[in-house]
Order: C-alpha cells, then sequence, then structure tokens
C-alpha cells in the first residue's frame, strides 16, 4: 500500500511539466469542415436558449427559496392549479423547439448528403488500428498509433507521456486536398469501432460486414485529430485518427511518395500487408 | 422495529426471528427494507469502482489498472449501479409506501414478492464474481453491444445470465406493484385521487413490464450467437450488428425513464411538504408524466445517431426526443409553482428536492443539446454524454433517492434522524457532484471519448478536477450510512406526522410503522 501511494505520487510530481501545459478550453474546438461550422453555430444557439430559460426559471425558482420562507413569516398559499398558465406554459416550449429544430433539419440533410464526392477514402478499422483506401488514387495503407509503448505504461511500470501528441499521433496520417469533399465508407473488420474527428464533424460507426458512408471537406490545411469513439477492446484508447488536410500540389506530392513507397514494400514483403494482425 | 415487531407476534401466531424472519418473510415492509439496504450496498461497491476509475483517469498514463480491467471496471460500474443500487432502492420504496400511501395491508402477492427479492443477490454475485472468473469480468460496456461482446468470455455468460435473473425480479415485482395499486385502494381513492408517488410508480411498473422482455430477447440472442451458432448479429450469417442496438434501445430508453419517473413522484411528495402547499397542477402532472413513458417508446434512435440511419430516421428519432422535453417542462414548472408563495423550510429533504430540480434540470438542458442531431454527432461518447446522464440518474434519481430515505426514515425508523449531519450530507453531495461531473462536459466538447483509460495530455486538468470532486463525492455517502444507521439506533421520537406539512394515509400510522397496517381500509376523504 505505502509503495502504490509512493508509487502515485511519484507519478504525480513527474507528470508535473504536463501541468505546465495547463488546458482550460470549455467549448467545441473550431470548426473546420462546413458540417463542423454548422454544428458548432447550432450547439451555440442552443446553449444560449437553454441558459436563458436556466436563468428565467431559476431566477423565480431561487427567488421563493429566498423570498417564501416560513422563517421570514410567510403564509402558504392554497392556490394549486391554473388552467391559462398551464396551457401557456406547455406551448411555449413547442415554439422553442420549432425554433432549434428548424437549423438543424437543414444540417441533418447536409450531413447525410454523400454525393457528387471530389474522392472517396474507404476506412476499414480493425482491433486496433485504421485501414485507408483511397479508391480514386490507388493509395492503401494502415495507420497505427505512434506514441512509444513506454510512455504510455502499464500499472507494473507507470508511463511518463511527453509527446506534445500523446496518444493523438499515428504512424501514417490521412492525408486529404483541401477544400475537396471527401466520401468516407466506413466499415469495420472485427467489431463495432467509431471514425471521430470533432472538427471535421464527423463521428460514424464502422459496423463488421456494412459500410456506411459520411463525408467532410478541409476548409483550411491542417492537421485534425480524433479517436476512435466506440469501446472496441482493451486497446480502445489507442486508435487515434489523424487526418491532414494539404494543397492540392502538396496532396499530389504526397500521393506519389505512398505509391513509391507501396511499390517498394510490395516487392519486398508482401506479407506485412496481407496480415493485419502481425505487428 | 423491533418494538412493534413483538407487537405483531401476538395477533399473527408463529413469526420466525433472526435471519430466517428475513429469509421467508412476506411483509412488505421488510421486503422494502432488504431492498434499501441491498440497494444501499451496490451503490457502495458500484461507487467503489467509480472510484479506481477516477484514479486511473488522475493522470495520463497507465497508473492503476491495466486497461482491459478498466474497460470491465465501466461496464460492471454501470450495470450494479442501474441494476444494482437504482431501480432496486425504488422498489424498496415502492414496498414500503405503496401499501401505506394507497392504504392496503400489503402488497397484492406477498409471497412473490420474497421471491423477486430473493433473486437480487444471487444476480449481484453473478454481475461482482465475475471479475474473478478467467478473462475477468465483461469489458464491452454495459450495452453489450456484439460483436464484441461475442469475443469475451465466461463472465459475459455470467452478466448474461444475472440480467435474465433481475429482469425477471423487475417484472414480479411491477406485477405486484400494478396489481396492489389497482386493486387494493383505500375506498374512495379513485385513480386521479392517488398520490404521485403511487402514479409515477403505476407507470413505471407498465414501462418496466414492456420493455423487460425485450432486453431478455436481446440477451437471449447474444447467448445463443455466442454458443449455439446463430448468427442474429452477425453479418457473415445474415444478421446485423446495428439490430441488437435497436434492440437493446428499445428497450434501453425507457429504462432511462424507469429510473427517473419514480425519482419525479418523491419529489412531487417532499416539496408540497416542506412549501406546506398542494403540489401544483396534479391532473397535469399524471398527463405529463404518462406523455413521457409513451414518448418515451418512439426515441430509442437518438442512442444511435452515428450508426448511419437515413436522414428521415435521424429526423424522427431527433423530433420526438425534442418532444420529451415540454412534458418535462411541465413537471419542473408544476414543482417550481408549488414553491411558489409557499411557507418553506428546508429540511434534508427540501434540500435534496430543490437540489433535483435545478440540476435535473441541468441534465435536461444536457439531453436537449444531444437531441439535435448534428450537435451529437460531435458529443456522441463523450465525456459530454457521461455527463449528461450522471447529471439525470445522479443528481435526478440518486439526489431524489436520498432525499425519499430522509423524507421517510422517521416513519420506517420511528427516530428523528440527525438533521446536522444530513445537511452536511447534503451539501458535501451537492458540491462534490458538480465538482465531479460539470467539467465533464468540457472535456466532452473538446473531444474527450468516453470509456478510454488514458488520454491526451489537454484534457488533464480538468480529469484531475473531476477525480478529486469524486473522492469526495465518494467519501460523503459514508455519512449517509453513518446518519441511516444512527437514526434505527435512536434519535428524538418521530410522531405519526413527523412533518408539519405532511399529506397521506402513511402518515396516520404510527412512527415506525407497525408491523401489519390497514388491515382493516382506512377512510380516504
Amino acid at each position: 500500500m505505502k509503495k502504490t501511494l509512493r508509487q502515485i505520487a511519484g507519478t504525480a510530481l513527474s507528470s508535473l511539466p504536463i501541468l505546465a501545459l495547463a488546458n482550460y478550453d470549455v467549448n467545441i474546438p473550431a470548426p473546420h469542415s462546413p458540417i463542423s461550422d454548422q454544428i458548432y453555430g447550432l450547439h451555440m444557439e442552443i446553449l444560449w436558449v437553454c441558459l436563458a430559460i436556466f436563468v428565467v426559471v431559476f431566477g423565480v425558482m431561487f427567488y421563493s427559496v429566498f423570498a417564501h420562507r416560513k422563517s421570514k413569516g410567510a403564509v402558504a398559499a392554497h392556490f394549486h392549479e391554473n388552467t391559462t398558465i398551464e396551457i401557456i406554459w406547455t406551448l411555449i416550449p413547442f415554439l422553442i423547439l420549432g425554433f432549434m429544430a428548424w437549423p438543424a433539419t437543414q444540417t441533418v440533410l447536409a450531413m447525410k448528403d454523400a454525393s457528387n464526392p471530389d474522392m472517396t477514402i474507404k476506412v476499414t478499422a480493425y482491433q486496433w488500428m485504421w485501414q485507408y483506401e483511397y479508391l480514386n488514387d490507388g493509395v492503401k495503407f494502415y495507420s497505427v498509433l505512434s506514441t512509444p509503448r513506454d510512455q504510455i505504461g502499464s500499472t507494473e511500470q507507470h508511463g511518463k507521456p511527453t509527446n506534445e501528441h500523446y496518444l493523438l499521433e499515428t504512424d501514417n496520417n490521412v492525408v486529404v486536398p483541401v477544400g475537396k469533399k471527401i466520401r468516407l465508407l466506413i466499415t469495420a473488420n472485427d467489431v463495432i469501432h467509431g471514425w471521430y474527428v470533432p472538427q471535421l464533424g464527423v463521428n460514424q460507426y464502422g459496423i463488421p460486414g456494412f459500410i456506411k458512408d459520411s463525408w467532410f471537406k478541409a476548409n483550411e490545411p491542417g492537421v485534425f485529430r480524433g479517436q476512435c469513439s466506440q469501446i472496441c477492446g482493451k486497446e480502445h484508447g489507442y486508435m487515434p485518427i489523424v487526418v491532414e488536410a494539404k494543397s492540392a500540389e502538396d496532396y499530389a506530392v504526397w500521393v506519389k511518395e505512398q505509391k513509391a513507397k507501396q511499390a517498394a514494400a510490395e516487392s519486398h514483403d508482401k506479407v506485412s500487408l496481407a496480415d493485419p494482425v502481425a505487428r | 422495529m423491533e418494538a412493534t415487531h413483538d407487537h405483531a407476534h401476538d395477533d399473527h401466531g408463529h413469526h420466525p426471528t433472526g435471519l430466517v424472519r428475513y429469509f421467508f418473510t412476506t411483509n412488505h415492509k421488510d421486503i422494502g427494507s432488504m431492498y434499501l439496504w441491498f440497494s444501499l450496498i451496490m451503490f457502495f461497491v458500484g461507487g467503489f469502482m467509480a472510484l479506481v476509475i477516477r484514479a486511473e483517469l488522475f493522470q495520463p498514463g497507465i497508473q492503476i489498472v491495466n486497461p482491459d480491467v478498466f474497460n470491465q471496471l465501466t461496464t460492471i460500474h454501470a450495470l450494479v449501479m442501474i441494476f444494482g443500487a437504482v431501480m432496486p432502492a425504488f422498489v424498496g420504496f415502492a414496498n414500503w409506501q405503496i401499501p401505506l400511501m394507497v392504504g392496503a395491508s400489503d402488497m397484492a402477492f406477498a409471497r412473490m414478492n420474497n421471491w423477486s427479492f430473493w433473486l437480487m443477490p444471487p444476480a449481484a454475485l453473478l454481475l461482482v464474481g465475475s471479475f474473478l472468473v478467467p478473462g475477468g469480468a465483461a469489458g464491452s460496456g454495459w450495452t453489450l453491444y456484439p460483436p464484441l461482446s461475442i469475443q469475451g468470455g465466461i463472465s459475459v455468460d455470467m452478466t448474461i445470465l444475472a440480467v435474465h435473473i433481475m429482469g425477471a425480479s423487475s417484472i414480479m415485482g411491477s406485477i405486484n406493484i400494478v396489481t396492489t395499486i389497482l386493486n387494493m385502494r383505500a375506498p374512495g381513492m379513485t385513480l386521479m385521487r392517488m398520490p404521485m408517488f403511487v402514479w409515477t410508480w403505476l407507470i413505471t411498473a407498465y414501462l418496466l413490464i414492456a420493455v423487460m422482455p425485450v432486453l431478455a430477447g436481446a440477451v437471449t440472442m447474444l447467448l445463443t450467437d455466442r454458443h449455439f451458432g446463430t448468427h442474429f448479429f452477425n453479418a457473415a450469417g445474415g444478421g446485423d450488428p446495428t439490430m441488437f442496438m435497436h434492440i437493446f434501445w428499445f428497450f434501453g430508453h425507457p429504462e432511462v425513464y424507469i429510473m427517473i419517473l419514480p425519482a419525479f413522484g418523491i419529489i412531487s411528495h417532499i416539496i408540497p411538504t416542506f412549501a406546506r402547499k398542494p403540489l401544483f397542477g396534479y391532473a397535469s402532472m399524471v398527463y405529463a408524466t404518462s406523455s413521457i413513458a409513451l414518448l418515451s417508446f418512439i426515441v430509442w434512435g437518438h442512442h444511435m445517431f452515428t450508426v448511419g440511419m437515413p436522414a428521415a430516421g435521424n429526423l424522427f428519432f431527433m423530433y420526438a426526443t425534442m418532444l420529451i422535453a415540454v412534458p418535462t417542462g411541465v413537471k419542473v414548472f408544476n414543482w417550481i409553482a408549488t414553491m411558489w408563495k409557499g411557507s418553506m423550510t428546508f429540511e434534508t429533504p427540501m434540500l435534496f428536492a430543490v437540489a433535483f430540480v435545478s440540476l435535473f434540470t441541468i441534465g435536461g438542458f444536457s439531453g436537449l443539446v444531444l437531441a439535435i442531431t448534428p450537435v451529437d454527432i460531435t458529443l456522441h461518447n463523450t465525456y459530454y454524454v457521461v455527463a449528461h446522464f450522471h447529471y439525470v440518474l445522479f443528481s435526478g434519481a440518486i439526489f431524489s433517492i436520498m432525499g425519499g430515505a430522509y423524507y421517510w426514515l422517521p416513519k420506517w425508523t420511528g427516530h428523528m434522524y440527525d438533521e446536522k449531519l444530513g445537511k452536511v450530507h447534503f451539501w458535501l453531495t451537492a458540491i462534490s457532484f458538480n465538482i465531479t461531473f460539470f467539467p465533464q462536459h468540457f472535456l466532452g466538447l473538446a473531444g474527450m471519448p468516453r470509456r478510454i483509460p488514458d488520454y491526451a495530455p489537454q484534457f488533464t486538468e480538468f480529469n484531475q478536477i473531476s477525480s478529486v470532486g469524486a473522492f469526495l463525492l465518494g467519501l460523503s455517502q459514508l455519512i449517509f450510512l453513518y446518519v441511516i444507521i444512527k437514526c434505527i439506533r435512536g434519535g428524538v421520537k418521530a410522531e405519526a406526522k413527523s412533518w408539519e406539512g405532511a399529506e397521506g394515509l402513511e402518515w396516520t400510522v404510527p412512527s415506525p410503522a407497525p408491523y401489519h397496517t390497514f388491515e382493516t381500509p382506512p377512510a380516504f376523504h
């Protein structure tokens, strides 16, 4: 017990450099796609409506809590019904909900419309990595967490997370051209996983035996990080997604590199691609 | 309790004592107490698991438990809290209070009542004991989604069996409650004059009877997929993993209301009592509760917006879910109107009730945010969802259970509880609850998925705040246990009508309630 306590204290102290990077973000990270833009806007709208209702309703309640106290000599009234007011406070919420539902409906229709994409990437989830197949460009690779295992640690050997993008970094990033509509065809090989990149407004289960589609368009170049959103076994926390949006030219260069790499790997060692669990 | 038990002894021939009394009892008060104790024990068991989870999440990296054990803890924590703590607590309240409130001598099927309770401990042993089998407990999350749950070891079978047993217990309990309420009310107590707690339980019991068999069906299909070569949920054999989600959530969403409607009932008694003013809008409360129950059957798809349903499906489930805000709003407005121009005092039950109304509403608002399909896409399976359902389940269901326990303890034990300690318990619980769960909204908005043992460094600060809050919250519950034990063992003698503003048949019998009450139906005006 004492040893464990010391260990905990030790790791707590050793994690101090992380504390220096204190992060108290309280909102959805900056959106970078048309859909996540709309999601951000919808969330803010609803949040303000809810806050306004909260302030009004609980303003009334806390006024009552402070004013209508027995200790202040309040004498209880006897009313227990008022049909008019009950109808009013049933109808008003309907109006507020209609006001919320209208823009939300527009976004649902937009996000479900994966037609006419500029390119298509097939995503296959495995326990515990992702495979990406660029159906238009013939690029195909696996993407695995690149954070070293000794940083993660275990109960025997506690980890020391030092990488800046600890747990949100992969060996092969998903590179996409900026401003193009990318359709994703998402599936899984073993259990259900979730392809989740909040800044691009995508969170879609990959379901073994079925292909589901989704889409995104990166507004500007950048690196967008996410991870598996559906529990998929013991390494669920260790299958990140990193999307790199590049200009059309840089993307073309990347495709060329990938193809060269693929050709080299194929002549070299066919087994490594054919057997995803060989790592 | 002992004194009255001896008294009752005189009229009723043989009457076992000690442990045997509890094994064979058919008395609704004994069974109610056993349910409540069982629930409290499971609350501490589930709470212990939560603390291990929060300890692991205190900082990035793995320290306390390895990822597989972490998954097992989140799974069993949820199942223990839902099926072991919250549901049995409400059944305990139902057993104690429904006969007392409707003026019945006992539950309709007294022997079956005994059996419903005694099914629970073996089920709990199966659940908690599954940690000890090779491979450890089920680690697929409490939703047991296949194919992940198909991969699990024997512990998944133990979990399925436990769910079956607890489901059978719930169905029996519900039949008992419905029959008691519909047939054994005191003369003059029409349906629209029943106490609100009785109304909410009547509706809850129907929900249980409707959906527990659905859950049983889902887990049975899981079992046959695991062992008998069926392919209900296996695409390679013509099945569909998504079908499990549909069936599971057809149970799962009404289940949410099963855990909150009786809470609404309890709060609807506490607020009028301490505001010394009748419940505002009784009829609209009944209609609102019924509407919530009916709507609960057509909103399950909002747990599945990321499955990839067609746009029409997403829109239907979004609209239906948003509609639930209307009757829920009516209930909140009615509670506030009950307080308005009352003559309020703030004993512990009232403190819990006021906290319930405000904190449950925060959970309602985050529920509305999550109902909006596009917003749910970015928040699904993140800590925002964890924060949301702890606001409705902890500051909702569990706050009402604690408030209800303080409210009726004088009737159950014959003693007033320690008011000062009760208030300390309330304030520590309310404050540490918010320290624990409010920051989790921020984590979810920032994109931290739930059910991960380890996280990226930018999530560290709020996780640390949450973990500190969780330990404070967990330790505060020891005060609750102490207050209950102290109240059972002694204290200021409680009057028959323990609270100045209390209304209802249960306050017409002495405190503690005698072993047998209302052997002849009381007059109800």
